[in-house]
Formats: structure tokens, C-alpha cells, sequence
């Protein structure tokens, strides 16, 4: 089912009688095997654009493409750098603007900008008895009534199916460069990442690749400020014993392009997950639970590791904090999501039966 | 304003309830004597007052959650306070209500340079979390103006911004977990020195909800380096037009200023004339910082002044030192001042496009003929968050009234443009009843699941946020249907 308006989705909604599997462009793996599928791709469009005001508002199927082709034209882009999974997933590059929303899709400049929930300004979307519902608008600063734009962005469908998204947007900038610090254990490397961060010089990621031992730390902005940083801050990682070198503009882009989308990943055998923990905690979450190939991103807040087909990385966590999603692996054998504390899920629980009561919106997904 | 009718089964029982806390908690910690609870009868928004039945100010989670179950178990409706600076009436009490205040809990708990957070009460004020962190070089971020005074639980409770929030978000994107404390007084956690939600996004939307979905006593929130320095320049327009367009064109050069904020004729007259900032004689005014060290402060300021050049500004200052900065600065700074010491002022807080700023301070003026009331301008203009000061004298019969009416219209005038009704001070009792210019019956619906989930009977900071009759007729639904 592809609807075409709001309307129609409504319409598809109030009657459907089984669980339904609610995707944008099917890129991601998350949504469950089993149902009819309802596709969003059908609600395209960019619908405002406001260069300066620094603001979107796009159908939530309109692709990540578009989205991105029409802002960079404007010397914008989606700060939050949402990356693709088709690399390690083997699919397509057909992500929406929408599914990005839903799934809280955040990639390596979520340190210094916010996470893709942090630019979502305005949604409009149906919950499972059809009834349309708005929340938030299309400008920055907005407390008016709850948040559930929040609430909605990282829900994967299972609260409501978007159908329009208003979100943030921000200037492209002028030039970039990378550090590249060679040889560093992880600890090593996590100290390196999380002492960039803890200076003004304002670095816009910060990534470890466990297999070549290599760490990455970017800034970006205007040109003069780039190279009075750069010129700092190889002071500060100077301390670190590595051998540093630095990438200029383009190579700096082509390689964080890399890094967000996993390529070095995607050819390994097993499964991948996603582990969400505290920067300092991540080398020994990794040996806790035997991971030793991935990448650190977030400083080490996100460790992207690949284990052996069906082991299970979540009991490392204890005593840690944190939590583990399952972006490639046996489905079933595991839920894809890190089951809640009980309290916590019980909440869970009663938000999603205020929504959809009567359970057909990515069914199981979150529970 | 209405607010509910006291329920008279509660207000019958306050010397059992007085007697039940005096047993959860230590005596100083208990107030009930009708002279010391009109301490509580109203928060910054001083228009509406109420003294509570009885305030209690807890020293810990363990007596928040003792309290809060008692009160559940009574049926005592709660209020929530932080610091009681509220401009929109979050922390006025109701006659049965009991004050839940959070001021005596204020420690850190914990400081993590390595890992970039902080993890503190939230009676602790928004001003001393920057203050514990700056030794080291260190901030946090979100700077409301009341940030001397107003405390972490209230910011969170109305995902307070600040003049700096251009840059660095508002206390929702500051804020990465939360103990929190549910009406039925069990303790959660929620989130923490990670950077995202394991399942649904539930801090998100606790963030905001104006201490209607539980009261939280401990906040992890996210801490930066500061930079290297900041300076400001300001410019003067012949009118609100050109100002306008100048923020635009400075945005979408991919500048990316720490604050932009504008001020028109009434508001500089005004606070030149209280502060002697020396400001231009102009239609409007701007003043745009930038921050980092000498040398990327001048990157940005001539790209910014380059464009301000070709809108004609009849002034162009730049502060060459902290000294000049703070000129430069004391006039917006002494704005509220200024319009309080001409008369008394209402200030709202509406958020509109950046785009429809020339028009929408139009129709202000036009408005202000109409109601026969002054009113000054001053505004976050880098993300429309406008600040207008509607002057009126509260001694005179129905000029409240009028100021009140004035207002609406303001907010309304900014929905209608494609804005909303408040972009920091939150909605509480004062823009409770404009929420459905804004929201459809079904928008409010949802949110008030929300509520539902969280505090099925409705007890906590339950008269604001949803107008009376819409939340009555969604209460009546609910009991109906159970």
C-alpha cells in the first residue's frame, strides 16, 4: 500500500484489520517480516524551503536524496549527517526524509550538532485508528504543548506513521579537514577523541577504526578558522605518541562519507550492532564482549562492532550502562532492540496502546 | 483566568495530610502555617496569586517519592516548583494543592570532563552548574535570563532556551538523562551519559511537559568547552524590513551566529534612556555575536559586516574589547528594566518565521492604536523567538484586562503567520486557553495520553498546559469509558 495524501493514509489505517508493516524506503532492515507492507514513499515533496530561516518541511516520503540534492544547491545541509545503510545491508539507497525521522538516523557530527531528533521541528502524522495528529511547527524555538515530535522521532513507526516532517536545517561548511592518528590502541584512541572534544577547537567528529588502528578527528567552518584549530589542536593530539598525519578538504569528506556509511563493515562475515554507551566505557564494553572489529564513533559513545552470527553483546553492558541495537543479523533470534528496564517498558507499553490499540503498527518492533 | 474550583474533600482534610508529612520528613521541611505558605502563592508571573494548602521542601528522592505517594494515595493535587521564576504561572498553586519544591536539593553528583557531563539535582540553579564546571574551563549552555536564579528543574519542566540557544539548542538537546519521580511515587531513570534513548524517546517528551509527568530530582546534563572568546557588533536600520532581511542574509551566508538579537524604536528609546548605551537613533536595531578566538571572531565579523554594508545600516559599531562589548550589550541587557521602570509591562514570548517579521511587527503597532497600549520589541531574531513588552499600568481598573486581551491577540497573530504561542517561557496557566488557536482537538488529545499514562488521575500541575474544559471533557471520556 503506497498512499498518495494524508487522507488516504488515514483511510488505509482505519481499515486495516492486521498488522501492518510501516516502512519509508525499506533501506534499514527495521521494519517486522510479517504483514502487508505500507510504504510512505507515495507522500513525496518538498513542500517549503526557507533558505534563511534554515528550514524544510517535505513530505515524509520524499528520499534522503532529494532532500539532500535540494539543500546543498543552497549551500545547506542536514547537519546531523543521517547515514545509509545499504552498504552492509546490501539493499538500496532509497531512504525517506521520513524514515530518517523515525528511526532517529544520526551520523558522526551528532557530537558537536544533535542527533537527527534534535532538528526535527514539526510532524504531522496517523496513529493506528487513522486520526491525524500535529505536534510542533516549523520554527526553532517552540514549547508549546508536549514534545511529542521527540516522542515520535525514534518510535520506528510503532506510534504512528508520518506523513510530513518540518525540520532544521544548516549552512555547509566552507572547508574541512581530518587528523589521522595512526597506531593507537582503543583506549588510546578514545583518550585522543574525547581530549579533541574537550577544548574550544569545536570538532565535528571523532571515529576510531578498530581494524586499521586509525583515528579520525574532523573540524569544518570557515578557512581561517580551520587552520587556526588545526594548528591547536595538533598540539593537543600531539600528546598522544601517534604518528599524525592530516587530510585536506576532499579527502575529508570522502572519508567520513566511508565511516558513516560502514563501508569497511560491510564486506565482513556476522552480525552488526549498534551499541550506544558512555565515550570512556566503550574499549571495555568491546573486550567484555569480545568485539574486536568495528568502528568507534561519538568519541566512543557509538560503537558500530561486528560479532560472530547470534552472540549476543548485551550482557557486556552490565554494570556499564548503555544499550545494543541489532543492525544485521539473524531477525528473530534476538529483538532488534535492547528490551527496556521493566519500568520504563511498562510506560513504553501504555504509550503504545494510547496510540495503537489495537496493535498493527510494526507490531512487536519495540517491545 | 479560571482556575479548578478547590476539590472541598481535600481541603477538609489538610491536618491529616499536614500530620501524614510531618511524619515522612523532618519539621523544618513541612510548611503549612497560612503565613508562611503565601511564600508560595505565585511565580514570575505575578498577576495570579493562590497560596497553596501546604509546601514541602524535600531533601532527597526517597522523600520526594514518599510525599508524592501520599499525596496519590490522598488525592492531593501537587505543583512542582523549582525556583518559583516562571513567566507563564507553571508553578502557581491551587487551593488544595500541595507545593512540592526542589530548592533544597542542589548538590553535584558527579562531573566528567573525559565524558562532557554533569549530573546534579535539580534544585541546583542554572547559573551554579556553569559555575561547578567552569574552573576547568567548562559551561553549560542553555542561559535563560532568570539563569542567577531559575533551577535545572524548572528549565527542564519548560525546556527553558536563552539568548544563545541559535547555537547550542535549548536544554532539550542538553539534557541526557533523568531520575524522575511518577505522581505514584516510584523513582525511574531514564537515559544517561549515553547519547541515545534505548526505546521510545520518553526523557524527549518528559523535557516540556511543564512537571506534569513527574517530578525530577536528578538531571545528567550534556557540558562543553567554552570558547575562546566572544564579541558583538551592532547595527542600526531605518526599518524593521531591511533589519529583517539583514538576519536573513547573514543566516544563509553560513554564518552561524552564538546570538542575534533585535530591538525596535520603542524598546531602544527606552533603554537608551534608562541605560545611556548610546545606541543609534534608528528604526531598529541588531546586535549579532560571534565567538572562538581573535582571529575567527574577525573571520566572522567582516563577513557579517560585509553584508549588513549593503542593507545602508545608518550604524555600524563593532566592539574592538570587552568593554566596548558591554556597552554594546547594556541596553538589551537593561531592556525589561527599562519598560518595567516606564510602567508595568506583560512580556510574551511567541515564536514566528524569521521571514514574516517585517509584517508581524506591523500588525503589533497596529494592534497597540487599537488596545490604546505601548508596546517595545525585543527578539531572538536568529530563530523568531519575539519578545514583545505590552506597557500598562496595573493600579488602573481593567487595564490588565486590556493588556491580557493585547496579548492574545500578539499570539494569535503569530500562530496565524506559521509560528507558535510560546518558544521558551512554556504555556502554564498563561497561554492555556489560546492552546487550541494552535492545536486541533486531536493534537491536544494526544498529548493528554501522555498525561494519562503518566499520572492516570491527573494530580500533578494537572490546571495547566490543556484549557480546563478541553482536559474536563477528556477526563469525563476516560472515566466513562473505564
Amino acid at each position: 500500500m503506497t498512499p498518495q495524501t494524508t487522507a488516504d493514509l488515514s483511510d488505509i489505517m482505519r481499515a486495516a484489520e492486521a498488522p501492518l508493516r510501516i516502512v519509508g524506503g525499506d533501506s534499514r532492515g527495521i521494519a517486522p517480516k510479517a504483514g502487508a507492507t505500507l510504504q510512505t514513499t507515495g507522500l513525496a515533496g518538498i513542500k517549503a524551503y526557507q533558505p534563511g530561516a534554515l528550514t524544510m518541511v517535505a513530505g515524509a516520503g520524499t528520499s534522503l536524496q532529494e532532500v539532500e540534492d535540494t539543500l546543498a544547491a543552497q549551500g545547506q545541509r542536514l547537519a546531523f549527517e543521517p547515514m545509509r545503510y545499504h552498504k552492509i545491508l546490501g539493499g538500496q539507497k532509497s531512504s525517506t526524509i521520513g524514515g530518517v525521522f523515525a528511526a532517529n538516523i544520526s551520523g558522526s557530527r551528532r557530537i558537536q550538532t544533535g542527533a537527527a531528533r534534535d532538528f526535527l521541528l514539526g510532524i504531522e502524522c496517523v496513529d493506528g485508528q487513522g486520526q491525524v495528529i500535529r505536534n510542533g511547527g516549523r520554527v526553532m524555538k517552540n514549547v508549546t504543548g508536549y514534545d511529542l515530535v521527540k516522542l515520535l522521532s525514534g518510535s520506528c513507526g510503532t506510534l504512528g506513521v508520518l506523513s510530513e516532517v518540518a525540520f532544521k536545517v544548516l549552512p555547509a561548511s566552507e572547508t574541512e579537514t581530518t587528523f589521522v592518528l595512526e597506531g593507537l590502541d582503543s583506549q588510546q584512541a578514545v583518550k585522543a577523541m574525547t581530549g579533541a572534544l574537550a577544548t574550544p577547537y569545536d570538532v565535528s567528529g571523532a571515529a576510531y577504526d578498530m581494524m586499521a588502528q586509525k583515528t579520525y578527528i574532523r573540524i569544518e567552518g570557515f578557512l581561517k578558522s580551520v587552520g587556526y584549530r588545526a594548528e591547536k589542536l595538533s598540539e593537543v593530539l600531539g600528546r598522544f605518541g601517534a604518528q599524525i598525519s592530516r587530510l585536506p578538504k576532499d579527502a575529508s569528506a570522502d572519508l567520513w562519507h566511508s565511516v558513516r556509511n560502514l563501508e569497511a563493515l560491510a564486506d565482513l562475515p556476522g552480525d552488526i550492532w549498534r551499541i550506544s554507551v558512555k565515550p570512556s566505557d566503550a574499549p571495555a564494553v568491546c573486550q567484555a564482549a569480545g568485539l574486536q572489529k568495528g568502528f568507534l564513533d561519538w568519541s566512543g559513545g557509538l560503537i558500530w562492532g561486528v560479532l560472530e552470527a547470534g552472540a549476543n553483546p548485551r550482557p557486556a553492558l552490565q554494570g556499564f550502562g548503555g544499550h545494543a541495537t541489532c543492525i544485521r543479523g539473524q531477525k528473530g533470534a534476538l529483538p532488534r532492540f535492547q528490551p527496556e528496564a521493566p519500568q520504563l517498558a511498562v510506560l513504553s507499553q501504555k504509550i503504545r496502546q494510547k496510540f495503537d490499540p489495537r496493535g498493527i503498527l510494526n507490531t512487536g518492533l519495540m517491545d | 483566568m479560571q482556575m479548578p474550583r478547590p476539590n472541598p474533600d481535600v481541603l477538609t482534610r489538610k491536618a491529616e495530610l499536614v500530620r501524614r508529612l510531618h511524619a515522612l520528613l523532618p519539621s523544618d521541611s513541612v510548611i503549612s502555617d497560612p503565613v508562611e505558605t503565601k511564600a508560595y502563592e505565585c511565580d514570575g508571573l505575578s498577576a495570579y496569586r493562590c497560596p497553596p494548602m501546604a509546601a514541602v521542601l524535600p531533601r532527597s528522592t526517597q522523600e520526594v517519592a514518599a510525599v508524592l505517594k501520599l499525596c496519590h494515595e490522598m488525592n492531593v493535587p501537587v505543583v512542582p516548583r523549582g525556583a518559583g521564576t516562571s513567566l507563564a504561572g507553571g508553578a502557581l498553586p491551587t487551593a488544595d494543592s500541595l507545593i512540592l519544591g526542589v530548592a533544597r536539593m542542589n548538590d553535584v553528583l558527579e562531573t566528567d570532563y573525559e565524558n562532557r557531563v554533569i549530573k546534579v539535582q535539580t534544585g541546583r540553579t542554572n547559573l551554579s552548574v556553569t559555575g561547578a564546571v567552569e574552573a576547568q574551563g567548562f559551561f553549560y549552555a542553555p542561559d535563560p535570563s532568570s539563569q542567577l536564579a531559575c533551577a535545572i528543574a524548572g528549565n527542564i519542566a519548560m525546556n527553558s532556551g536563552g539568548a544563545h540557544c541559535l547555537k547550542y539548542g535549548v536544554t532539550s538537546n542538553n539534557l541526557l538523562g533523568v531520575k524522575m519521580v511518577t505522581m505514584q511515587g516510584d523513582i525511574v531513570d531514564i537515559g544517561g551519559a549515553h547519547l541515545d534513548a534505548a526505546g521510545l524517546d520518553l526523557l524527549g517528551v518528559i523535557c516540556g511537559s511543564e512537571g506534569q509527568l513527574g517530578v525530577v530530582t536528578e538531571a545528567t546534563l550534556r557540558i562543553l568547552h567554552k570558547p575562546e572568546g566572544a564579541l558583538p557588533v551592532l547595527m542600526g536600520f531605518d526599518s524593521n524590513e531591511v533589519a529583517g532581511a539583514c538576519v536573513s542574509d547573514i543566516i544563509q551566508a553560513g554564518v552561524l551566529p552564538v546570538a542575534i538579537e533585535f530591538m525596535d524604536r520603542p524598546c531602544i528609546e527606552a533603554t537608551d534612556a534608562f541605560s545611556g548605551a548610546g545606541y543609534p537613533d534608528c528604526e531598529a536595531l541588531l546586535i549579532v555575536e560571534v565567538e572562538g578566538s581573535a582571529l575567527e571572531i574577525d573571520e566572522q565579523l567582516e563577513k557579517i559586516t560585509a553584508i549588513a554594508s549593503r542593507h545602508n545600516p545608518v550604524e555600524l559599531r563593532q566592539a574592538r574589547d570587552q568593554d566596548e562589548a558591554a556597552r554594546i550589550w547594556l541596553g538589551r541587557k537593561s531592556a525589561f528594566g527599562a519598560m518595567g521602570q516606564i510602567n508595568d509591562y506583560m512580556c510574551l514570548d511567541g515564536t514566528i518565521p524569521v521571514s514574516e517579521l517585517p509584517y508581524v511587527l506591523r500588525r503589533i503597532s497596529e494592534l497597540s492604536q487599537q488596545f490604546g497600549l505601548a508596546v517595545g520589541n525585543v527578539f531572538h531574531a536568529g530563530d523568531g523567538n519575539m519578545h514583545p513588552l505590552i506597557l500598562y499600568d496595573a493600579n488602573k481598573p481593567g487595564d490588565l484586562e486590556t493588556c491580557e486581551a493585547f496579548g492574545a491577540e500578539i499570539l494569535k497573530l503569530c500562530v496565524e503567520v506559521g509560528g507558535c504561542l510560546t518558544g521558551e517561557h512554556g504555556v502554564g496557566v498563561e497561554k492555556r486557553d489560546l492552546m487550541n488557536v494552535q492545536f486541533g482537538p486531536m493534537d491536544l488529545e494526544a498529548q493528554m495520553w501522555l498525561k494519562d499514562v503518566f499520572d492516570p488521575k491527573w494530580l500533578l500541575n494537572a490546571a495547566k498546559v490543556f484549557p480546563l474544559e478541553s482536559a474536563q471533557a477528556h477526563r469525563a471520556a476516560q472515566l466513562a469509558a473505564e
